[in-house]
């Protein structure tokens, strides 16, 4: 059982450190942080989604785990003190090894749209790979970000989501120890 | 400091407040409900901005709290040192060192660096609060992005003094979509929030909301093409230090009349002094006395 495994060894700093990077990624969107290198996570999770997952689930957000994450599920379950959601829908965050439609997660309503998923979304390297052009808040001027593992039609899929602002989805992508995100603020342009 | 936390709150109300923090960032603008804590501070003595720096806080990292511009003051002495007592962390008095600021009703003089975060205490997050009292109905304007109230509420000062008359929390638009209470800061602040390199969080404590601003975000003051927003300051030098651009304030010194204009920021103002600038020492204005 996976769930030997160890969660952080020190979750006051290490949840501290994770936090701080995903929040200057969500604040500058496309720049590459560091999180989650001394964690053992279990199969299939990168240090850097187990990391952000310990960092921000618990009890009160119910958790989605994609069919092709279900191996960590005790893991997360355990280590987030957090309850597997029914569906996408009803849940707070949502972790992906490929990316789900974004219309089967919550987008949140116009007069609360901070009820929407977080989805957590591994893919196979971030730096690398296909250019994306990003702008929007956070950014001084549109910036290249690389990720290998998005969808060919990503920008279609993620310019559905940044349509309907101030809903969306925000996405958190892991590869390694290594993290990026999107906030649904941002647009995408292939290349 | 034995029996608590790094940074006084339990994890578990980090974890919220985090959560909060991150949708603040994706929604620039948007105020976000959060389960405010009591602190060991009476309301309105910065709780939200507290606790948003409580969570946002790390071991690393060099702490300056300000009120008003002042470092010295009893608000900005007493969360500096909580903090240095519940989490040990380094704490300044100069801007550049400092890698939070938690402040009440000022933005630096100096312009802030991409890797400083600026933590605002908010009193009231609802710019709409005086036009419309209910909470539920301005959910629903801020949901669609109604804010014809808030021009009509400038155009009656203009009507009535020929000029916005607001010289405080000037309601602002972020990201061409969400009107933002930008805290009690002077107007005279609010173009440095317009893309500033800094991440900005405001945590209001009473009212139970955190919004944010992301870094390089589009951040206009309210005002009409004819009657352009404009900033104000007092017409006078630093007494201390000689600033003609600083913001200022104005100091009683005696009861004839006499009064003196120095640098609300003094961080900014003990630079310039020991940069060899100087003012004149003096009251700079005498009124006749009657």
């Amino acid at each position: 059982m996976n769930i030997d495994l160890p969660g952080f060894a020190d979750p006051v700093a290490q949840a501290q450190s994770t936090f701080r990077a995903v929040l200057d990624a969500l604040a500058r969107p496309g720049t590459l942080h560091q999180a989650g290198a001394a964690l053992t996570p279990p199969a299939p999770l990168a240090p850097a989604t187990a990391a952000v997952l310990l960092t921000l689930v618990d009890h009160d957000t119910p958790l989605h785990i994609a069919p092709d994450c279900a191996e960590a599920t005790a893991w997360l379950v355990f280590h987030c003190s957090t309850a597997p959601a029914e569906s996408a829908a009803t849940a707070a965050f949502a972790v992906a090894r490929a990316l789900p439609d974004l219309a089967t997660l919550n987008a949140g309503s116009d007069e609360a749209p901070e009820s929407s998923t977080t989805l957590v979304l591994q893919v196979a390297a971030l730096g690398t790979g296909p250019a994306f052009t990003l702008s929007g808040p956070g950014l001084k001027s549109p910036t290249i970000f690389r990720a290998e593992g998005l969808p060919p039609d990503f920008a279609a899929r993620w310019a559905a989501n940044h349509a309907l602002f101030p809903r969306g989805i925000d996405l958190i992508l892991c590869a390694g120890t290594t993290l990026a995100a999107l906030p649904r603020s941002i647009t995408v342009r292939e290349g | 400091m034995n029996g608590y936390n790094f940074a006084y709150l339990d994890e578990q109300t980090k974890r919220m407040i985090r959560r909060a923090l991150l949708k603040a960032v994706a929604i620039p603008g948007h105020q976000v409900p959060f389960g405010s804590r009591e602190m060991p501070l009476p309301y309105g003595w910065g709780t939200g901005g507290i606790q948003v720096t409580a969570s946002v806080l790390g071991a690393a990292d060099t702490l300056k709290v300000i009120d008003q511009g002042a470092d010295d003051t009893t608000n900005a002495v007493s969360i500096r040192r909580f903090f240095a007592r519940t989490a040990g962390v380094a704490t300044t008095t100069d801007t550049n060192e400092a890698t939070i600021i938690q402040t009440r009703h000022r933005i630096p003089e100096k312009a802030l660096r991409e890797d400083q975060i600026i933590v605002y205490q908010v009193p009231q997050p609802e710019p709409l609060s005086k036009l419309e009292p209910s909470r539920a109905e301005t959910r629903r304007m801020h949901a669609l992005a109604e804010y014809g109230s808030m021009h009509v509420r400038l155009y009656e000062d203009i009507t009535r003094f020929g000029h916005v008359a607001i010289s405080y929390d000037y309601p602002v638009m972020v990201n061409h979509r969400y009107l933002m209470a930008p805290s009690p800061i002077p107007a005279f602040d609010n173009p440095k929030m317009h893309m500033m390199p800094a991440l900005q969080l405001f945590g209001a404590g009473r009212e139970k909301r955190i919004y944010a601003i992301p870094p390089y975000t589009d951040v206009r003051s309210l005002d009409f093409d004819d009657h352009p927003f404009r900033t104000t300051r007092a017409p006078q030098c630093c007494a201390l230090c000689g600033a003609d651009d600083s913001y200022l304030d104005e100091v009683v010194t005696d009861d004839q009349g006499g009064r003196m204009f120095v640098c609300s920021d003094t961080d900014h103002c003990e630079t310039r002094q020991a940069e060899g600038h100087t003012g004149t020492g003096e009251p700079v204005v005498k009124e006749a006395a009657e």
